[in-house]
């Protein structure tokens, strides 16, 4: 198939939209994902009555302590829409990105013209009634599923699975939290310019190191932070993108995979994980290298994502990522790839995937202020700890 | 060693029955195609390799390698002592087969590398495989 005729190049990014954070918000989490989504519909230039599709990462789930507290159709009836297209990704799919493939994908098949996709997470909120962990778990008498190989010996937390590849990765590769801690204190100095970032006052690497310990090697501060917010992007056909607000942002290629990591089986040696597929799909499709890339906005549920996910996508060969990220000069805005320039999660809150999405189009616009990269031109997304999905978005 | 809450069990399934109370005979039984000898865990219907019904509980040494692992430090849960280790073993039958589990040692004591060996802790009718220092196995 030539590259023109991929589902992705057919589409462009033409606005996006972010609520206020909270932690927690005074608004509901329907109310967020309404701001959300008419501030991305607005930044479009479009009307919200010319949305023809929605979709949102994934779907309303009524456990999980406010993990995805909104759906479609609650949003489809607020906005007063009646698309042709609703369709909520699902949690097995190639992470957060899943929604976005769906849109790119129902938009490039010629089924919609305007596709809206939202994500809203209401764990601050949750948080109030409940701190017990409640995602693996549930309410149920026994567990089951993948859950079943992990929740029986108290690993409640992702943290648990997480720290594993952060002990291997020290482990194999001779490093430590010395160099794990420039994850969060890169995004920390980031977050100082991000307005809408929850946590916005500068740390040093000491302060990472005095920070708690969750499950080691993990502290707190390697750990993203339970807001209640939402994002909105919308994402157009080529043809109908030219004559709007913006100047259309390219999905220049696209990539995913999934592991077997959910459902407890684990692949390699705890020093990669499966987005190397996602990593393979994505320079395949496209005649950019990795040197390419201006900036990166790297999926940071945890500090040890980032490392795992710069190598999987080639922007570091394996074991080079905590090198290359101490220190933070390589990864500053007038480094060689500046990296989660909105602060990431750890610092910006688990606006969960969608607010990488968020800051890699505010920066291909010129929109980033204080953190703008100079001249960027190119921005590599990746999303997601169970699944995976990146793309590389350009200016058009 | 054991954290005071309650561990909150697996449900038993078909294919999961056998995992989870080999322990009642003192075996640790993990899934094995009876045709190309391959070993899958967690357990699937399916031999990953053959895409056949072959796949059959069967007993293997017990003993381990911790191939990583984690100190937790932080309370998830009201009653849980937060201080235990979860880890990765490797099973030596066959590379990368990792079985999920705590081990049974004091914490400063556990390194990636060690040599471990089964042992169940039984609760209603589950028999959890866990883990604790093999002496005799120190090279």
């Amino acid at each position: 198939m030539p590259a023109d005729s991929y589902p992705e190049r057919q589409v462009r990014i033409t606005g996006i939209g972010q609520s206020k954070v909270g932690r927690p918000s005074d608004r509901s989490a329907l109310q967020l994902t309404l701001d959300a989504c008419l501030e991305a519909v607005a930044d479009a230039g479009l009307s919200v009555d010319e949305i023809d599709g929605l979709t949102n990462h994934f779907g309303k789930v009524a456990e999980g302590g406010g993990i995805s507290p909104v759906g479609t159709i609650e949003t489809m009836l607020a906005l007063g829409i009646r698309p042709v297209w609703t369709n909520p990704s699902t949690a097995e799919g190639p992470g957060h990105m899943g929604a976005i493939f769906q849109a790119i994908m129902a938009v490039a098949t010629g089924l919609c013209r305007h596709v809206l996709v939202f994500r809203t997470v209401g764990q601050a909120t949750s948080r109030l009634a409940s701190r017990e962990s409640t995602l693996l778990t549930g309410s149920r008498a026994r567990v089951d599923g993948g859950n079943a190989f992990f929740v029986p010996f108290h690993a409640h937390s992702p943290a648990n699975m997480w720290a594993l590849y952060a002990q291997a990765y020290f482990d194999r590769y001779g490093v430590g939290p010395e160099q794990l801690g420039w994850v969060a204190v890169n995004g920390r100095r980031m977050a100082a310019h991000n307005a809408n970032a929850i946590y916005r006052e500068p740390i040093t690497i000491d302060d990472y190191l005095a920070s708690r310990m969750i499950s080691t090697p993990l502290r707190l501060l390697d750990c993203d932070s339970h807001i209640d917010g939402s994002t909105a992007l919308v994402i157009s056909h080529r043809d109908a993108a030219k004559d709007l607000r913006n100047p259309p942002i390219a999905i220049e290629a696209m990539g995913m995979s999934v592991g077997g990591l959910a459902e407890g089986l684990h692949e390699g040696d705890f020093t990669a994980i499966a987005a190397t597929r996602a990593g393979e799909m994505l320079w395949k499709r496209t005649d950019l290298k990795p040197g390419d890339v201006d900036c990166a906005q790297i999926y940071d549920g945890f500090s040890i994502h980032v490392w795992l996910w710069l190598e999987a996508v080639g922007l570091c060969a394996p074991g080079e990522a905590a090198r290359f990220i101490e220190g933070g000069t390589r990864t500053a805005l007038d480094g060689e790839l500046p990296l989660n320039t909105s602060g990431g999660q750890l610092s910006a809150g688990r606006f969960h995937g969608y607010g990488h999405t968020h800051e890699g189009c505010l920066q291909l616009w010129g929109r980033g202020g204080g953190r703008q990269v100079k001249d960027a031109r190119t921005c590599i997304v990746a999303n997601g700890g169970y699944g995976y999905g990146a793309m590389l978005l350009r200016r058009d | 060693m054991t954290p005071e809450a309650e561990r909150k069990l697996p449900a038993l399934t078909p294919e999961t029955e056998a995992f989870w109370t080999g322990g009642s005979e003192g075996k640790l039984l993990i899934q094995r195609c009876t045709q190309c000898g391959r070993y899958q865990h967690p357990p699937l219907p399916l031999c990953p390799a053959c895409r056949t019904e072959t796949m059959a509980p069967a007993p293997v040494s017990g003993k381990g390698r911790v191939k990583t692992f984690t100190v937790n430090h932080q309370r998830w849960l009201a009653g849980l002592d937060p201080t235990f280790v979860f880890a990765a073993v490797e099973l030596p039958e066959q590379a990368e087969l990792y079985v999920f589990s705590n081990i049974l040692a004091p914490p400063e004591a556990v390194r990636s590398g060690m040599p471990v060996k089964v042992c169940f802790e039984h609760r209603e009718d589950v028999w959890l495989p866990l883990f604790q220092p093999d002496d005799a196995d120190a090279g």
